[in-house]
This record gives C-alpha cells, structure tokens and sequence, in this order.
C-alpha cells in the first residue's frame, strides 16, 4: 500500500472512529457527573430557560456592543466562512456524499468556495493575533489553544493546496492534515463546537427558574 | 497538606454542570470585558476565567474525561500547591463580586459566578479565607449575625421604631402570615426601614412578625463558600419560620440573602420548605397591584435606580422595582444597562466584608459612578439592598461625590396615603 492509499484507506477510518468514539466519551463523561436535582421553588420552567440560552449566547448582550464588537467580528467571519467551506465547497459535498451520509446536497458554485475560504482565514489570523499580541489573551491561553488554531490552520492551507483536485500527493496531504485534526479534536478545546450546548444549556436551567435568561 | 484539601473539594464540588463550563471555556477572554474589576485595575489577572485557575486544574488532573488517559503521558497539569492557592486569594475572595455579569458575554454561557463559589468551598477547605470573612462567619454562627447584633438590640431597635410610627410590632407572633427577617446592614444603618414596613404592611392589612431567634437574612456563609455555615444559617431561619406556623418568609433589601434562602436554601437543608420565600419587592409589587398599598404624591427628583446583582440578574426581579418606583416618583431615569446588565456597586460576594479588599472594592466602584455620571446630573439614588446602599455612600464619601442613596421600601413608605396612625405623608417636591 502506498501512503497515499494508506491516507485515504485505514488511516481515514480510524481518524473518524477516534473523533466519534472520543467525542461522544468526552460528552458521555462531562453529563456522567450528574447535577442534583434543585429543590428551590423555581419562578418559571427551566427547559425554555435552556433553550434561550442556547440562542441568546450566540451574541453579547447588546450593551457590551462596543467593547466586544471586534472579537465578535473576526470570531463569526471565522466560523462562518469555515462552516461554509465545511459543508457546502462542492469537493466536500461530494465526500459527505459518498463517503459519511450517503446523500448530497446542492454545493455552492467555486467563487463562493473562495470567497467563504478567505473570510474563514481572515477570521482565524486577526483571532490568533489577538491572542499573542493581547496580554489578557496571553494570560489565559494555553497550548492547546495554539495547536488547535494551527491545526485548522493547516488543514485550511493544504485544502487551498488541494484546490487544482489534480494532484494526489496535495489531495492526500489535505486529507492527512483533517485526519490528524480530527484525531486531536476530542482530546482538545477544538470539542467547543459540541460542548457549547452543555455549558450554555446548564446556565440557561439556572436563570430560567429564576425568570431571567440574561 | 492544606493544598490536597484544597484539591480534593475542588473534585468533589465539580458537577455536570461545572466541568462542561471548564470543558467548554474558548479562552477568548470575552468575560474581562464585562468585569467591573479587570476594567478599573488593568491586570489581566483579573480576567474573570483566570479566577478560577485552581479548580480548573485541579479538575483537569483528577476528574475531567480521559485525565487516566493524559496522566499516563504526562499531558495533565500539575498538582495545586499552597503557595498557588496563596497567589490566587485576592482573584478568589477580593475581585470577584459573584455578580454573574460575566456570564453575559460569554459564549460559552459559562456561569462563572458560581464557578468562584466552588473555587470558594476548596479554600474554605484549605482554610485560606481572608480575616473579615472568617469574623463575620464566626460573629454569625456565635452571636446571631455578622455584625454582632444580639436579641436584645434588635427589640431595642424595633422598639424604638414602633415609637417612631405609633404602630406596634408582634415579636415572636405565632401564625402570622409573614415572617420578616432583616439584614444585619438594616438592623444598625437602615433601621427605619422596620418603621416603614410596619406603615406599610399597616395600610396593606398584612399580618406579620420578627423572629427573635431569627432575625439575620445575611449569610455569610454562602459569600465565603462554606456549605456547613451557610446550612446552619439557612436552618435557623428555616425552623423559626416552622415553629412560628408562617405561611411566607418575607426575604429584606439585601441581595444574596434572597439567592441564599430562595434558590439555595432549600438545596442546603436537603429539602423543600414548608412555607414560601417571597422578596419585599415582590411582595410590595402585588400589594400595589391588589390596590392594597396607596400613595399619594411623587418624589420630583431626578432619581436613578441601582439593581443590586443578586436580585436582578441572579434573583430575576426585574420590573418590580421600576414599578414601585415610578408609582412615587416622577423623575425616575435609568442608567446605561439598567436591569439585567447592571454593574455591581462593588461590594457584593463577601467584598464588602473583607477589609483586605477595600482598595479593589473603591477602585471598582469607578464603573458604576460612570454609569451615574453619564445620566448627568441625577440628585438621588434608590436601590433595594442594603450592602450595596452602604458600600455605595462609602464609595461616594471616597470619591467625594454629593448624591443621598435612598432604600426603596423607605421612599414607599414616605409617600404612603395617611390612614390612622402613621405619619402624614409628605407632599410632593415642587
Ligand atoms: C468544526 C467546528 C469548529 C472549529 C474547527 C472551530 C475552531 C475554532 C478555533 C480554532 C478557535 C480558536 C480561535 C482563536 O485562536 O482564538 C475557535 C474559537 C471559538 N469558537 Fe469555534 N470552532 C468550531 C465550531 C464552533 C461552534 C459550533 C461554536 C459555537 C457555537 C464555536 C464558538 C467559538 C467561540 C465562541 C470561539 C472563541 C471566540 C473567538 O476566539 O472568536 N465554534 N473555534
Ligand atoms: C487569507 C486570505 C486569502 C485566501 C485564503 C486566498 C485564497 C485564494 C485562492 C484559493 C485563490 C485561487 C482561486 C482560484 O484558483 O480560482 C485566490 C486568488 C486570488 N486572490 Fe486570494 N486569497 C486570500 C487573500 C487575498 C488577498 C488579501 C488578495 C488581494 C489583496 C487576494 C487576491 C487574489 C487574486 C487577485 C486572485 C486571483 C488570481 C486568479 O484570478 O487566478 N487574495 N485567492
Ligand atoms: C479553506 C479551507 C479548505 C479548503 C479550501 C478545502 C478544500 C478541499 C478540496 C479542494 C478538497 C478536494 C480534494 C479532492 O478530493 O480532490 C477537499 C477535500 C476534503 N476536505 Fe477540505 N478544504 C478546506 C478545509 C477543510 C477542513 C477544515 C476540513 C476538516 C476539518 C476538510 C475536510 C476535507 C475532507 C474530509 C476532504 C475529502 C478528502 C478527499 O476526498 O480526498 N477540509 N477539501
Ligand atoms: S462575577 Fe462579576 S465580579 Fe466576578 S468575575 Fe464575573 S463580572 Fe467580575
Ligand atoms: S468569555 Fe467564556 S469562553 Fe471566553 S474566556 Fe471567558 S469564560 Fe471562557
């Protein structure tokens, strides 16, 4: 087998078993823990609380607009313009397709591919700058927060190289670079993208029996 | 030693709820924008996440999800020592108000004002507390309250009040309806607010009592995350108001003593209670609405009102006291993120208990007085807690400001419609 075989072979099937078995453990082991049930008297149900949450956090409270709107800014261009790439560059579409769900879906036409692809690199280099050139940033971050920004770094950059879908070695190393993010993602922070309904869920529970989701 | 104390109730205390916040934290340090001590001090210490740094790791090594895993390759942080703990104190019991405005701008949601409190229970175990706290928690648990207020100075007091109104107070009242408890701040600064209340629940036709075995809404020991005192402090309130047969317990002017007996209380003594917790403000809120209280006459000045934390963000009262507000008050003006998004006064989580941390508390109180500054001329402020009323007028002594912060059941009362008994109430300001 050659490398590339062994990238678009086993080694695709065990990144993706690491990243849905190590996922589902982590969120498995977070709920484990359990929560005692409240014996307060609440003053309004606490699932509509949660649900609010879950849409409410999506942006700052509108008073904070000004002191956040930059982060808040470099953060959505980020994600959106990845989430975009993710599900709806035709290469992708296509993989989802005939290698995970088995179904498709229309794919958005290739300028718009390079559209969202820039935005989401925009995004995710004013992020990480901010991270290293802010000393409040620096206080908090760890590594993982680096090797995770990278690692999409990287898998970014070797799909910009895969672009031509003429040349295997570039074909193989993009896959190479997303299956070694996808065997980091649920041992690292990048599990933010599931976890985030459990934080913002628990927190919704607690203001919603108390009649506020702020 | 004291560290693995330390470690091992940082384990216990982390629920579902708690290692998905750590587990879910982007450290995008969003929060610091919304903290009224990262804002006046400029030290990124003091970005709200940071704070919970010991648990957090603790957390990582011990309980998080593959920590087996990561410590067999070495990947987990290192145990907490004691001089870490040291480091992180004044993060943990000086700079944090436990006012939960950070949790606003979180994306995650993190809840990290309860967060702190859990970081709280491992120093209480390790017992790293400052001095002012470990005092009050002991003046409570020996003599009845924080501030040292025996039996016989609260009937001194209300005595002294009944005088004042010419309407009798029942201490001790068997079968009331309402069992009043107080805070210890109202019972020596504010304690015309007794008077008030009996003008006003007078009007409203409640009938209700003062315990003299439970008088202290305070408790101090939610502020300073020791479970055991703050279950003590709870049960007294809890059994008085059985042995007095009450239907309500009436929860005062003071902030966390609402979150304490409301929505912690009956989680600490490990059952529902008997009786109903109700906040004056919800309390006065529905007598105006029965048409039970009236008034006459409003207040001309040019007021704004400060929502104390724990009753508005955390307590979920936000348009009662608008509503009682403006029924005395004709120039009632809010403040730039009034409600839910308010800034604390500085003092609340056990800030204003704790001498060591006077400069952070003065200095944090920048942020509110730029929230009164910017309305621009406002000759008054109301609020409903009296911790925040008394770090307030200190804060405005420090910052040599001229402006009289009112209790809103007081201002009430004041402008209450005379009927037998109480005072007259005064005409409106021109
Ligand atoms: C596959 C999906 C995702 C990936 C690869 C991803 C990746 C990342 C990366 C690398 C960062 C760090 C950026 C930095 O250096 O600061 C980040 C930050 C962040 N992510 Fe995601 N993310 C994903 C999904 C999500 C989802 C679903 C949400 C929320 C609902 C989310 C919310 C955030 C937030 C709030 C931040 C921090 C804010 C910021 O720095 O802008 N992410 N994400
Ligand atoms: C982070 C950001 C960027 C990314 C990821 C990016 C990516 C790309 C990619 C993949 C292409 C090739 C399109 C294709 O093959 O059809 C392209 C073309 C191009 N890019 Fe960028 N780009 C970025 C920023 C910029 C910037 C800042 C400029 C200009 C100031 C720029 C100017 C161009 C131009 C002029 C082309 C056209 C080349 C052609 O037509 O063949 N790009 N970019
Ligand atoms: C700017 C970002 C990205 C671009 C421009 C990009 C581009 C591409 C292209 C052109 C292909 C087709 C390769 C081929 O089969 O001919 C591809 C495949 C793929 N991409 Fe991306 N990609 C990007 C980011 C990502 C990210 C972040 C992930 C996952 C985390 C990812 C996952 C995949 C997967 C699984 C395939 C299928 C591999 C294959 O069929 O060979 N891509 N990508
Ligand atoms: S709860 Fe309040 S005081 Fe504590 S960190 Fe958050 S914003 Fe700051
Ligand atoms: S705002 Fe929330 S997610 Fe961001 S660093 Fe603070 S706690 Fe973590």
């Amino acid at each position: 087998m050659t490398i590339v075989q062994i990238i678009e072979g086993p080694l695709w099937y065990i990144a993706a078993a690491v990243f849905v078995i190590g996922a589902l453990w982590r969120i498995i082991g977070i709920l484990r823990l359990g929560r005692r049930t409240d014996l307060s008297v609440p003053r309004s149900a606490a699932f509509p609380g949660a649900v609010k949450a879950l849409f409410r956090h999506m942006l700052p409270h509108y008073g904070f607009f000004n002191r956040t709107k930059l982060h808040v800014f470099a953060g959505y261009l980020f994600h959106i313009g990845l989430f975009v790439v993710l599900f709806f560059a035709a290469p992708h579409v296509a993989f989802l397709k005939e290698h995970v769900l088995g179904f498709g879906w229309e794919a958005m036409p290739h300028w718009a591919f390079i559209v969202s692809a820039q935005a989401a690199f925009a995004g995710l280099i004013l992020l990480w700058f901010r991270r290293i050139a802010d000393p409040t940033m620096r206080q908090i971050s760890d590594a993982d927060d680096h090797i995770g920004s990278w690692l999409t770094f990287i898998a970014m950059l070797t799909g910009c190289l895969a672009l031509q879908e003429s040349n295997a070695s570039l074909r193989a190393l993009h896959m190479l670079t997303v299956e070694i993010w996808l065997i980091y993602f649920p041992f690292s922070r990048l599990m933010h993208a599931f976890t985030f309904v459990l934080s913002r869920g628990y927190t919704g529970i607690v203001y919603g029996r108390r009649g506020v989701t702020p | 030693m004291t560290a693995a104390k330390a470690v091992q109730a940082f384990v216990d205390t982390v629920d579902a709820a708690a290692a998905s916040y750590m587990e879910a934290c982007v450290h995008c340090g969003q929060c610091a924008r919304a903290c009224h001590f990262y804002e006046t001090n400029d030290d990124p210490r003091l970005t709200p996440i940071y704070k919970l740094q010991p648990l957090v790791k603790a957390y990582k090594r011990h309980k998080a999800p593959f920590s087996g895993l990561r410590r067999m390759l070495g990947l987990v942080p290192a145990e907490v020592t004691e001089d870490e703990l040291n480091e992180w104190s004044d993060l943990v019991y000086d700079t944090c108000n436990m006012c939960g405005r950070c949790t606003l701008v979180c994306p995650m949601g993190i809840d990290i004002a309860a967060m702190v409190r859990k970081v709280r229970e491992g120093f209480v175990a390790a017992g790293i507390v400052p001095e002012g706290l470990t005092g009050a928690a002991d003046r409570a648990i020996n003599i009845g309250s924080p501030l040292g207020i025996k039996p016989e100075t609260l009937r001194k007091i209300v005595n002294e009040q009944v005088e004042e109104v010419g309407i009798p107070v029942e201490l001790d009242k068997e079968g009331a309806d309402y069992l009043v408890i107080l805070s210890a701040m109202e019972i020596l600064n504010f304690y015309e607010v007794i008077g008030a209340l009996a003008r006003i629940f007078k009007q409203a036709g409640v009938s209700w009592t003062i315990s003299t075995e439970a008088y202290e809404a305070t408790n101090i020991g939610i502020q300073m995350g020791d479970k055991e005192i703050a279950r003590t402090l709870v049960g007294r309130i809890v059994d008085a108001a059985e042995k007095l047969k009450v239907k309500y317990v009436i929860s005062p002017e003071c902030g966390h003593a609402y979150s304490a007996l409301k929505w912690e209380g009956p989680n600490l003594v490990g059952r529902p209670y008997s009786f109903k917790v109700v906040h004056i403000l919800e309390l006065l809120d529905q007598l105006q609405r029965e048409g039970r209280i009236r008034t006459r006459g409003k207040d001309a000045r040019r007021v704004t009102y400060h929502d104390p934390c724990q009753i508005v963000r955390r307590g979920g009262l936000v348009s009662q006291p608008r509503s009682i507000l403006n029924s005395v008050s004709d120039g009632f003006v809010e403040m730039k993120n009034a409600g839910v998004a308010n800034i604390c006064c500085g003092g609340g989580g056990g800030v204003s208990s704790n001498p060591r941390a006077e400069d952070y508390r003065i200095r944090a109180f920048a942020s509110k007085k730029k929230q009164i500054d910017d309305l621009q001329g406002v000759e008054a402020l109301v609020t409903s807690c009296a911790n925040c009323r008394n770090v307030i007028e200190e804060a405005i002594d420090a910052y040599g400001m001229d402006l009289p912060v009112l209790g809103l059941t007081e201002l009430l009362a004041e402008y209450l419609e005379p009927d037998g008994g109480g005072e007259p109430a005064k005409p409106a300001e021109a």
